[in-house]
C-alpha cells in the first residue's frame, strides 16, 4: 500500500493549508483525515459505499453518500479550493464531464490515473496479446472497474480541449517516491505508471482569485505549457 | 419489546411541565399567541458547568417527552429507550439530554386538549393552528429557560427531523451539530393526502363532535383508531409486513365475515385500539396540519439552501432509509444537497434496511454505527470527549 501513501503525501505537500477540500471518492477517510490533521483543511468526502461512509463518520469527517458520476452536478460553483479524485477518473462514466465538473466545483482539481502508455502494460499487450494485468492496473478484464482507460497523452490532450492548465505532475510507483516529471514529455509516457495531476482552469470567467503562484510544486523540473494562440486555437509541444 | 429495567435506573432524570406566565406568549407563525404557555418535558443527565452538553431530541407526530424512561399511560419503555442510556449513543453520564413534548400535543405541553384560559373549557377547535416552527420556538423557550445557550446537538427522526432542520434555519447560533433522521425539508403531496384521510376519519366519527369531545365527556376513539391504522401503514414497508404478517390467518380458515381474518388486520386494529389511549384526536389533527404545512424553503424564497447560509459552523448528519416511502431518500438528498449549497459540511447515508420509515425506532446496526461515529467527533470537537 506504499504507492497509496506516495499519492497521499504528494497531495498533503499541493494543499494550502486551512483549504476547502472535496474528496471524491474519499473511500474510509484516510486522506481527508490526513489533511485535516496535517493542514487544517476543511474537508467534504463523497463516497459510494456505506462502509466507507461509515468509516469516515467515525472518524468524524464530514461525508456524503454519494456517486461522483452523478452527485457532482448539485455542489455550487467554487464552493472548494480543491476537488481530489484519487485513481477512480477511469472508473467514471463520463470523464470528461467529471473533470469540467471538477474545475466548476473547485479552484484546483489533484486528480491521478493510472497511465495506460506505462511500458509494462504496452509489453504486456505486445507480448502475450492479453489485456494487462499490471501493479496499479491489478484487475482482470472481466472484472476491472476502470471502464475509461488512458494514457498520459489521452490526458493531456483531453485537458487542453477542456482549456485546463497543468500546474504540476508527479510519477507515482509503488514503493517509490513521487517524481516530478513533464506529463508532455513522450518518455513519461513509457515510465510513468501512476500520473498525479494539479490541474486549474485556464480561462476565468470572472476576475481571477487569489490561487496558488505558478511555481514548480514538484521541484526543478520546468513544465511545458501549451500556448493559447488566437482563439481556441492551441499549439502543442510534445 | 423485551421487559427489561427502564436503564434510566440510577440516572439523574428531571423534568416535569414548564410554565410560562401569560407575559410570555408562544407568538404563532399564523399571527396569533399562545398564553400561558406549557411545555411538557423530560431530562436525562446533568447539564455541565460549562452548559455544553445538551442535546435536545426531537419527537416524531405522535411520540412524546417520554424518551427513555416508563411512559406513565402505557407503562411501555420510552420510544428510544434503546439509544438512551449509560454507554449508550446518548449517555446521560456525558449528555444533558432534553425532550420536550411539541406544543400542540397532548402530554403536558399546551395544546387543544388544555384549558382555555379565556372560557375555562378545553380549547378544542378554538386552539390555533400550529407549525414546525411554532414547535421549535417553543422549544427554544423552554431551552433559554432551563440557562442553555448552546445544544450539543439537536436529534431527531421523521417530524423530530423536521424540527432539527427548523431549528438550523431558525436558531443556528444556538447549534453546534444536528441530526436529521427520516426525515424531508417539506411535505409531499402523498404526504398530505395520507394525513388529509387520517383527519377526516377522525372528524367523520359522530363522537368528535365538531372538536369539543371533552366537554361532552366522550372521544373519537374510532376516527383517531382507523387514522392510526392508515398512518401506520405509512410507517412500514411492503417487505417488512410481507415478512411480518404474509397472508397468515388469525385462525384455521376464513370466517366469510368481515372479522380480523388475516394477522396484518388483527394487528393494525390492535395499533389503533391502543393508540386511542394515549393519544387525543384534536391534538392528531393539529399535528398533522403542522406537518402538511411544513416547507422550508417556502420560508425562503423557495431555495432550500438559502435556509441553512447561517448554519455553516453547524456539522448535520442526515440519514435515510432505503425503504422509506414516506420520506423516502431522495427527499433526504434534497436537505443534503441544500447544505452543500448553503456552504455547510453534511454527512449523508442511506441505511439498507427493509424496516421502511420506523427503522429509527427499531435494531438497526449500521443506524448505530453511523450516529456513534458522528456524534463521537462532534463530542471530541466540543471537549466533551
Amino acid at each position: 500500500m506504499s504507492a497509496i501513501r506516495e499519492d497521499f503525501a504528494e497531495i498533503l505537500k499541493l494543499v494550502r493549508p486551512n483549504a476547502r477540500v472535496l474528496d471524491i471518492g474519499c473511500e474510509d477517510g484516510e486522506l481527508l483525515e490526513l489533511l485535516t490533521r496535517e493542514k487544517g483543511v476543511d474537508g467534504q468526502g463523497l463516497e459510494i459505499s456505506p462502509q466507507g461512509v461509515a468509516a469516515c463518520l467515525a472518524r468524524g469527517l464530514a461525508v456524503v453518500q454519494g456517486d461522483g458520476d452523478r452527485d457532482l452536478d448539485h455542489f455550487p460553483t467554487r464552493a472548494f479550493d480543491y476537488a481530489i479524485l484519487s485513481k477512480t477518473l477511469q472508473q467514471m462514466r463520463e470523464p470528461r464531464h467529471v473533470l469540467s465538473e471538477l474545475l466548476r466545483i473547485a479552484d484546483q482539481a489533484v486528480v491521478s490515473v493510472p497511465n495506460f502508455g506505462h511500458w509494462k502494460v504496452r509489453w504486456a499487450l505486445l507480448s502475450r496479446g492479453r489485456m494487462p494485468e499490471t501493479g496499479a492496473l491489478p484487475e482482470p478484464w472481466w472484472s476491472t472497474p476502470n471502464i475509461h482507460l488512458c494514457t498520459l497523452r489521452d490526458f493531456t490532450a483531453l485537458c487542453d480541449d477542456l482549456d485546463l492548465r497543468i500546474d504540476a505532475c508527479a510519477s507515482l510507483a509503488e514503493g517509490r517516491p513521487a517524481r516530478p516529471i513533464d506529463p508532455r514529455q513522450p518518455i513519461e509516457n513509457w515510465r510513468a505508471e501512476t500520473a498525479l495531476f494539479l490541474l486549474s482552469r485556464r480561462a476565468e470567467p470572472q476576475v481571477a482569485a487569489p490561487s496558488l503562484p505558478q511555481q514548480n510544486l514538484f521541484g526543478e523540473v520546468e513544465l511545458a505549457t501549451t500556448e493559447t494562440s488566437g482563439k481556441g486555437k492551441r499549439a502543442r509541444r510534445a | 419489546m423485551t421487559a427489561q429495567t427502564p436503564i434510566t435506573a440510577g440516572i439523574e432524570t428531571g423534568g416535569g411541565t414548564w410554565r410560562f406566565p401569560a407575559s410570555q406568549p408562544l407568538r404563532l407563525d399564523s399571527g396569533a399567541a399562545v398564553a400561558p404557555l406549557e411545555i411538557g418535558y423530560k431530562t436525562y443527565g446533568r447539564l455541565n458547568a460549562d452548559k455544553t452538553n445538551a442535546v435536545l431530541v426531537c419527537h416524531a407526530l405522535t411520540g412524546d417527552q417520554h424518551l427513555a424512561s416508563t411512559h406513565p399511560v402505557t407503562g411501555k419503555p420510552g420510544w428510544w429507550d434503546r439509544f438512551v442510556g449509560p454507554g449508550l449513543l446518548l449517555d446521560p453520564e456525558r449528555y444533558f439530554i432534553i425532550c420536550t413534548n411539541v406544543v400542540g400535543g397532548c402530554m403536558g405541553s399546551t395544546g387543544p386538549a388544555s384549558t382555555d384560559p379565556a372560557t375555562n373549557a378545553p380549547y378544542g377547535l378554538t386552539f390555533p393552528v400550529i407549525t414546525i416552527g411554532d414547535m421549535v420556538r417553543a422549544q427554544a423557550m423552554l431551552i433559554e429557560a432551563l440557562g442553555i445557550e448552546t445544544l450539543f446537538a439537536a436529534v431527531g427522526g421523521s417530524m423530530g427531523g423536521m424540527q432539527v432542520l427548523q431549528w438550523a434555519a431558525d436558531y443556528p447560533e444556538k447549534l453546534f451539530s444536528a441530526v436529521v433522521i427520516a426525515a424531508a425539508a417539506r411535505h409531499s403531496a402523498q404526504n398530505i393526502a395520507f394525513h388529509e384521510v387520517g383527519r377526516q376519519a377522525i372528524m367523520a366519527d359522530p363522537n368528535w363532535r365538531q372538536g369539543a369531545y371533552l366537554a361532552a365527556g366522550v372521544r373519537p376513539e374510532k376516527g383517531l383508531a382507523v387514522a392510526r391504522m392508515a398512518a401506520h401503514i405509512t410507517y412500514l414497508s411492503e417487505a417488512a409486513l410481507q415478512r411480518k404478517f404474509g397472508r397468515e390467518l388469525q385462525r384455521d380458515g376464513l370466517s366469510w365475515g368481515f372479522d380480523a381474518d388475516f394477522q396484518v388486520e388483527s394487528y393494525l386494529r390492535h395499533q389503533g385500539t391502543s393508540f386511542v389511549d394515549r393519544f387525543d384526536a384534536n391534538s392528531y389533527l393539529y399535528i398533522t396540519r403542522a406537518l402538511d404545512y411544513f416547507d422550508l424553503a417556502a420560508q425562503y424564497g423557495g431555495v432550500l439552501a438559502e435556509a441553512f447560509v447561517k448554519a455553516r459552523h453547524v456539522k448535520f448528519c442526515v440519514l435515510s432509509f432505503s425503504s422509506d416511502w414516506l420520506y423516502p431518500t431522495p427527499e433526504s438528498r434534497d436537505i443534503v444537497r441544500a447544505l452543500n449549497g448553503a456552504g455547510c459540511r453534511a454527512s449523508f447515508a442511506e441505511i439498507q434496511t427493509d424496516k421502511g420509515h420506523d427503522a429509527f425506532f427499531l435494531d438497526e446496526p449500521l443506524l448505530d454505527q453511523t450516529l456513534r461515529g458522528f456524534l463521537a467527533a462532534q463530542a471530541t470537537a466540543r471537549g466533551l470527549a
